[in-house]
């Protein structure tokens, strides 16, 4: 801790800050630009001048740049000092010389940094009577709109996209004021961080382009807290609905999870919802032949009445991207031993198995931060930055911290971002990556196998033994593997945070229990490691919690005995099993009911379909990989009869005469009888506040207190006001009236703070900047710590893969567009999303005699395809991939062998 | 694309580099040299060889006025403008190599003879004003002495 | 005639040859420092001889070489760096040396290389200067077969590796952590200091950045020693100094003179005086970015502290002297018309503040200015001071405004008043 002056007071501070961190924690407002709290100080904007004094003596003092001052012992400065305030108004005034003013129509108006940060010096009046230059805008792609002619020259983009985020087709061109930041040439943004350009540009050059389509104003949006929906991750977000649209979706900060980001996948994935796939409407097939019709909620309720009588034999198929909630609430309306988890066996297998491993074994699951703050990692079998992308960009920073040593003997302060730059020279700390295929991190790392994912496996056990010291795990393999695995072993003993990251990825539950054994044996080393699974969708974990019954269960079920009825919630099964065999189990009942938000292979078979709400227009609890229980809040009511899940569980729970059809009336109803029936999911209460809770008895409204023209909203109708509805599942109001404060940190709907109107017044929200949120991050963690000497380790070490001589081992392939079910229903998102294909590596294309391009056709027992083939790079011989989630009905269950001819003539 | 003379010469430039990118400037000269300017796709055969994007090539060769990223005429013309050869008339002579040249700064002569620049100053003060055409430093310039150095270059 | 160890041996009208300038003494000190001296001796002496940089900011060689990690745990890669990219508007002394004493940069290059342990040297040499590109890769040839270069010099176990690194423009590049930069293929940005170069330079190493002009002193300081080098000057400030005059006098030129001597000596006796027909009005001593001096400072000697006392900065030693006939505004506007050019576009105040500056100046000169401008063009001068920006460009862009608006104030407001300029 140190003592600094600020205008004559003193102030306590940590050590290790530079000013402008320093004093933003303490609540003073000080103009920055080229200043980000995670990509730290450069000094180039010259905003944040404060003035320095070297000690009370003196009083003429020097002006200096807060942000690359360091706040130490003594340092006495002054914010307000007329000079240093005048100084400040002038790099406003310059910013403003080129700047075009067109606030009116820019898509940054009213959440715009710079607009702020001019009100705020004071600069109000234009003394330059000169030309200002233009710029040629570029086309960037889909996603993010370019305007450059608004450009401040922050240097915030490059530093972003390039240092931070590792992208290499942005960049700044020319020099002087003209000084242009683009691509090379038009052409797509290249990296799949690129979105978070229009939260890091101060001002309106990078903005979001599928927002821009509809063309609204950021105070006329109404908003909530979300959790993303597109990956396991559980990343927190914003999201904005205007006009029963949702329009964008923004970072919401939590530090223990994605801090200032998020992937493109989780920011543009969101046109699903409003999709012209969406089920807007109950439907009914009244015979078995015949067609879908719509029906009303009334009607469907009193057609299900006839079925679900007592006593009626009803199986439930529960969904890993669907909600505790939803998913309990199905389980309690079926029986326990009657919900299955809509998940094929051998991926609950490895499911169960990561659930085991976290629950039981000694090394805590890694929160995105612990990833960030790792000195030393391991991979297996993930292609991380298709598979969970936001890690990625955390695995990059945590590539930072061993070389930060560098620096720091140096005497070069961390946050000195440039320096630590030039003494760093691009070195990184250790990142192990055994991996199937070349993925994107190679270009990071410092060792690199590509193997089958058994001699993935071997390799953790391996890298397990090799910390033990031979106590256990796999004798290594010789040559390459053995000293990777070596290689690895030191380096994660070397460190001091040792992260291990596995996951579902490459389909083995042997590489789950490697990489589980790696970091029991860094745990009995006495490091603090911590071990990270990536399971594939939003509450996979949450899910695997409730149930371990999967889907092959699900089908036995049926075909032992007569059922009547099987309610399917939120899943396509034709993603899931093999077609026939889907349809087989279909047959088997006499009503298939599917709750729904999307068309899907599944809803098309439904005897009765009911049009589920999404995440935008529910509430609901999940679980992310971390085990994290995070609360998402509906941002605004659904159309006409589209319901939350639940809700139609309760209802349908109603018509079965079962007690929680009554109960049920709100979710907390709901989250409170999980939390009963399951010790588990004991603590899912406290991962936001309830329905009653009210501050001051106010509400948290969704719409901002700046939201325009609400009166006129319906005026074309009505000229009276509409009565905003009431919100039953949480303390948020659909209106603008309700407590203006800062909210809890589980209800943050939007950053905003007096005089602080873009997403940078999320300072005023953290206890200090960059830090914890005030009152702490939301989310609650479901699993304990468990012990060194767990039952789950025992298993056996796969023996080494053989490639076959005629057939191939097919493994999925991910693809950050694509490989995810709801955002491939965002036409940005499917327009960026590879189609099918078979990738095979180069020695195989050589031995097959095939190029890329050539057609081949692909059989699996019973299944055969022509399909495309694209060159993988780093498949090892003997083994093949496939497109996760971007493959017809059928093509599942990977890893499994494969044939493969080329076709002739094609 | 490249000549196997221009492939060469980048390849001494770059030999012995620790860092590839460290000969980028060199690099473009090479091509500059040969070709008068870098267009957009010998910058990316030449990115592609210094292990450089696109991107990243262009923003340091985007950087520096005399590498030339849009096609210039036969010859270069540095007018020095600065503090010394401005005292010594350099506006006058601007505006004389102007009318002679039918093109004013930044311009390319309609017959593809000259390109017309500016310079930080070339160091030749005591025999201001001064220009450089292509390689050659021409110092004391009147109005004459430049009608006699244009009439050089064909 | 006083000593000349850094021109005296200079033909200019033949061209420069190892033999001769080993004749005169040329690569003595080499031999001398690496079979006899170490590593901190040669630091030592160069010390002593309180040689300071002739870059512009005077900072002393030998204190900056002693910041170099000299002991056991230092990286083994360091650099040693020529700073020959003069680009200041009104300097042309590097070039001179460089074109006809190459071999004596060359050995101050090998010397200064030897005192930091580095084991590798480049010149850092703008691409105008074709001729001295020429007549350094011969030199360095020359160097090279007589094993003054490249591995164990003169058997004495040190190595160097010596190069010439030709820029593509932008005066930025000059300025020695842009330098840094640019040699890295990077685009020519300052970096921050700290860390400074001499612990964290080229490629995050050790590494000095000199001027020709200081690393030619080097070898006759080695030779000679640090009190010969004392006695050279007139002053405080240790020996010689290249000074030029250039504007409408007789005759503009570069000479080596003692530290010290005045501007009114340089002026009249060197430069021969104001041409005919034309007035002094006043000199901007050092380059572009020194501030105006006048009639009254003539007699101010060219040293370091001496200039800094009238109000300016001895800078490059390189005069500019502007007469009666020549527009002060102009002047001056051509001054910053050159730096808001040549920024490197990193900080606000450069990137934008120049610009602006030379529109009001441009206004001003065609009869557009406006009441107020002039206060503006001050208050701008003021903004642009060192502190307010990321590095020494604009702070120095604007030193020969601020004193141009106090000693020219007049011309301002005549040109304002009558809405055109008077010398047109
Ligand atoms: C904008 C700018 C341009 C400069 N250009 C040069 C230059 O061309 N040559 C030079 O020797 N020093 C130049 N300098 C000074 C260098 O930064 C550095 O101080 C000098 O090379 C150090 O050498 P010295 O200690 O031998 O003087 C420049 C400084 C600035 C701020
Ligand atoms: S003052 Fe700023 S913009 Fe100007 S050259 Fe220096 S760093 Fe670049
Ligand atoms: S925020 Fe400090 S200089 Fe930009």
């Amino acid at each position: 801790m140190a003592t600094i002056f600020i205008d004559n007071a003193p102030y306590t501070v940590k050590d290790g800050q530079n000013l402008l961190h320093a004093c933003l924690s303490l609540g003073f407002n000080i103009p920055y630009f080229c200043w980000h709290p995670a990509l730290h100080s450069v000094g180039a904007c010259r905003q944040c001048a404060v003035k320095q004094f070297r000690d009370e003596q003196d009083t003429r003092g020097k002006i200096v740049m807060s942000c690359m001052t360091p706040a130490a012992e003594g340092t006495r400065i002054s914010i307000d000092d007329p000079d240093v305030k005048r100084f400040r108004r002038s790099v406003i005034e310059w910013l403003m010389t080129n700047h075009p003013h067109d606030c009116p129509v820019c898509d940054e108006g009213g959440e715009c940094h710079l607009q702020d940060m001019t009100v705020m010096t004071g600069h109000d009046y234009r003394r330059f009577r000169f030309r200002k230059r233009t710029y040629r805008n570029q086309h960037l792609g889909p996603l993010v709109n370019h305007e450059m002619n608004r450009c401040i020259q922050c240097y915030r983009c490059v530093r972003f996209y390039r240092d931070y985020a590792g992208g290499r087709d942005l960049d700044v061109f020319a020099s002087h004021n003209h000084v242009f930041f683009g691509r090379h040439a038009d052409g797509v943004l290249d990296n799949e961080f690129s979105g978070n350009l229009v939260e890091v540009c101060p001002t309106g050059v990078f903005t979001d382009k599928t927002f821009k389509e509809h063309s609204t104003r950021k105070w006329d949006l109404q908003t909530a807290p979300t959790v993303c929906v597109h990956c396991g991750l559980g990343c927190n977000t914003i999201a904005g609905e205007r006009y029963g649209s949702l329009r964008r979706i923004l970072n919401r900060y939590n530090h223990e999870v994605n801090g200032y980001f998020i992937c493109d996948r989780g920011r543009f994935g969101y046109g699903f919802v409003n999709s012209g796939e969406r089920i807007r409407t109950p439907m009914v097939r009244r015979s078995k032949a015949g067609k879908m019709e719509p029906i009303s909620k009334e009607d469907v309720l009193k057609h299900l009445e006839g079925m679900l009588y007592f006593g009626a034999r009803v199986i439930g198929i529960g969904s890993p991207r669907a909600s505790l909630e939803s998913n309990f609430s199905l389980m309690t309306l079926v029986g326990r031993e009657h919900f299955f988890a809509g998940i094929p066996e051998q991926e609950q297998g490895l499911i169960g198995r990561i659930v085991d491993m976290l629950s039981e074994g000694p090394a805590p699951a890694a929160s995105l931060k612990d990833a960030e703050e790792a000195d030393a990692v391991l991979v297996l079998g993930e292609d991380i930055a298709n598979s969970a992308p936001r890690l990625s960009l955390s695995l990059r920073q945590a590539a930072l911290n061993k070389p930060m040593e560098i620096a720091r003997k140096m005497r070069i302060p961390e946050w000195s971002d440039a320096a630590v730059r030039t003494a760093l020279q691009g070195q990184r700390g250790p990142l192990f990556l055994a991996t199937t295929a070349v993925t994107k991190l190679e270009e990071i790392a410092s060792g690199v196998v590509h193997a089958a994912p058994d001699d993935i496996a071997r390799m953790g056990f391996g890298v397990a033994r090799e910390i033990e010291g031979g106590a256990r795990g796999a004798a290594l393999p010789a040559g390459e593997m053995s000293s990777f695995a070596r290689a690895a072993a030191d380096a994660l003993k070397n460190a001091e945070r040792p992260l291990v990251v596995a996951g579902t990825g490459c389909g083995s539950e042997a590489v789950i229990r490697a990489a589980a054994q790696a970091a029991r044996a860094l745990c009995s080393a006495g490091k603090e490691a911590r071990l990270l699974y990536i399971v594939p969708e939003c509450n996979t974990l949450g899910l695997g919690l409730m149930t371990r019954k999967h889907l092959g269960d699900a089908f036995r079920a049926a075909g032992a005995g007569p059922a009547d009825i099987v309610i399917i919630l939120e899943n396509d099964l034709f993603r899931r099993a093999d077609e026939t065999q889907v349809k087989e189990f279909f047959r088997g009942f006499r009503q298939v009911i599917v709750v729904d938000q999307v068309r899907t292979g599944t809803t098309r078979v439904a005897d009765v379909l009911l049009p589920a709400c999404t995440f935008a227009e529910s509430q609901g609890t999940y679980v992310s990989s971390e085990g994290r229980a995070q609360r998402s809040f509906k941002v605004y009511l659904p159309e006409g009869d589209i319901r939350e899940s639940w809700r139609w569980m309760a209802d349908m729970a109603e018509i079965a005469g079962r007690p929680e059809g009554k109960a049920w009336r709100n979710i907390d109803h709901v989250v409170k009888a999980l939390a009963e029936a399951m010790p588990v999911f004991e603590g899912i209460g406290h991962a936001a506040p309830q329905a009653g809770f009210r501050v001051n008895g106010l509400r948290i409204p969704r719409q901002s207190h700046r939201a325009s023209g609400r009166t006129a909203v319906s005026a074309d109708m009505d000229v009276h006001e509409p009565k905003p509805p009431v919100d039953s599942d949480s303390a948020f109001s659909f209106s603008m009236e309700g407590y203006e404060g800062m909210p809890p940190p589980a209800l943050i709907q939007r950053y905003w703070s007096p005089g602080w109107n873009s997403v940078q017044a999320l300072n005023k929200f953290q206890e200090e900047v960059a830090g914890p949120l005030r009152g702490g991050d939301p989310g609650v963690r479901l699993l304990a710590q468990g012990s060194l000497e767990s039952p789950a380790y025992s298993g056996e070490i796969p023996p080494p893969f053989a490639a076959r001589e005629d057939s191939w081992l097919l493994v999925p392939l991910y693809h950050i567009f694509g490989s995810d079910e709801l955002s491939t229903f965002s036409p940005v998102i499917a327009g960026l999303a590879p189609g099918p294909y078979i990738g095979i590596g180069e020695a195989d294309m050589k031995r097959l005699g095939i190029s890329e391009g050539d057609a081949v056709v692909v059989t699996l027992p019973g299944l055969s395809r022509v399909l495309p083939v694209k060159k993988i790079a780093g498949l090892p011989q003997g083994i093949a991939g496939m497109p996760a989630g971007l493959m017809p009905a059928g093509w599942i269950g990977l890893p499994a062998w494969a044939e493969m001819v080329k076709k002739n003539g094609g | 694309m490249l000549t196997d003379d221009e492939r060469l010469a980048i390849e001494r430039e770059v030999e012995d580099c620790a860092h590839k990118r460290e000969a980028c400037v060199g690099a473009l000269r090479v091509i500059q040299r040969s070709r008068g300017w870098v267009s957009d796709d010998h910058l990316r055969v030449l990115a592609d060889m210094l292990d450089m994007t696109p991107e990243e090539l262009d923003s340091v060769a985007t950087f520096y006025p005399l590498i030339f990223r849009r096609p210039v005429g036969r010859h270069v013309i540095l007018v020095c403008d600065s503090a010394s050869c401005w005292v010594m008339g350099y506006e006058d002579l601007l505006r004389h190599l102007q009318s002679r040249l039918g093109v004013g700064l930044g311009g390319t002569t309609s017959d593809g003879r000259f390109t017309f620049l500016p310079v930080a100053c070339l160091g030749a003060c005591d025999h201001a004003p001064s220009m450089m055409v292509d390689d050659e430093l021409h110092m004391d310039l009147t109005k004459e002495k430049i009608n006699d150095i244009l009439q050089r270059y064909a | 005639m006083a000593e000349r160890p850094l021109t005296g041996s200079i033909r200019p009208e033949v061209a420069p040859d190892i033999s001769a300038y080993e004749s005169a003494g040329g690569y003595e000190a080499l031999r001398k420092a690496v079979k006899g001296m170490s590593h901190q001796d040669v630091q030592k002496v160069v010390t002593d001889s309180n040689l300071r940089g002739r870059g512009g900011a005077g900072f002393p060689t030998g204190q900056k070489w002693s910041f170099v990690p000299m002991d056991e745990a230092a990286p083994r890669e360091k650099y040693f760096i020529v700073n020959a990219d003069e680009m200041e508007p009104g300097t042309f002394k590097d070039r001179l040396l460089l074109e006809c004493n190459p071999h004596q940069v060359i050995e101050g290059a090998i010397l200064g290389a030897y005192a930091i342990g580095a084991s590798r040297a480049y010149i850092f040499l703008r691409w105008e200067y074709r001729l001295a590109e020429k007549r350094l890769e011969q030199a360095m040839a020359e160097a090279r077969e007589r094993n003054y270069l490249g591995k164990n010099i003169l058997g004495s176990g040190f190595s160097l590796d010596l190069r010439i690194h030709t820029s593509a423009g932008r005066y930025i590049c000059g300025e020695e952590t842009a330098l840094l930069s640019a040699m890295e293929g990077r685009r020519a940005v300052p970096r921050a200091k700290p860390p400074f170069p001499q612990v964290c330079g080229l490629w995050g190493r050790p590494t000095i950045v000199n001027n020709t002009e200081t690393v030619a002193n080097i070898p006759p300081i080695i030779r000679n020693g640090p009190s010969w080098f004392h006695g050279l000057s007139h002053t405080g400030d240790a020996g010689t100094k290249m000074y030029g005059v250039s504007g409408r006098v007789g005759r503009p030129g570069v000479w080596e003179l003692p530290m010290g001597t005045t501007m009114r000596e340089l002026l009249e006796e060197h430069a021969g005086g104001m041409r005919d027909g034309y007035r002094f009005r006043g000199l901007i001593p050092g380059g572009a970015s020194t501030d105006f001096l006048v009639e009254e400072h003539l007699d101010v000697q060219m040293d370091y502290s001496s200039v800094q006392k009238a109000g300016s900065r001895l800078g490059t030693g390189m005069m500019i002297i502007l007469d009666d006939k020549t527009c002060p505004v102009g002047m001056i506007n051509s001054i910053i018309r050159f730096m808001a050019r040549e920024s490197c576009g990193w900080c606000t105040p450069c990137r934008e503040g120049l610009p602006w500056l030379e529109k009001v100046l441009r206004a001003i000169e065609t009869g557009d200015g406006r009441p107020g401008d002039i206060e503006l063009l001050g208050e701008h001068a003021r903004l642009l001071g060192p502190g307010n920006t990321y590095c020494a460009l604009a702070p120095g862009a604007v030193e020969p405004l601020q004193s141009g608006i106090r000693y020219f104030r007049e011309d301002f407001e005549r040109h304002i008043r009558d809405k055109r300029c008077p010398w047109r």
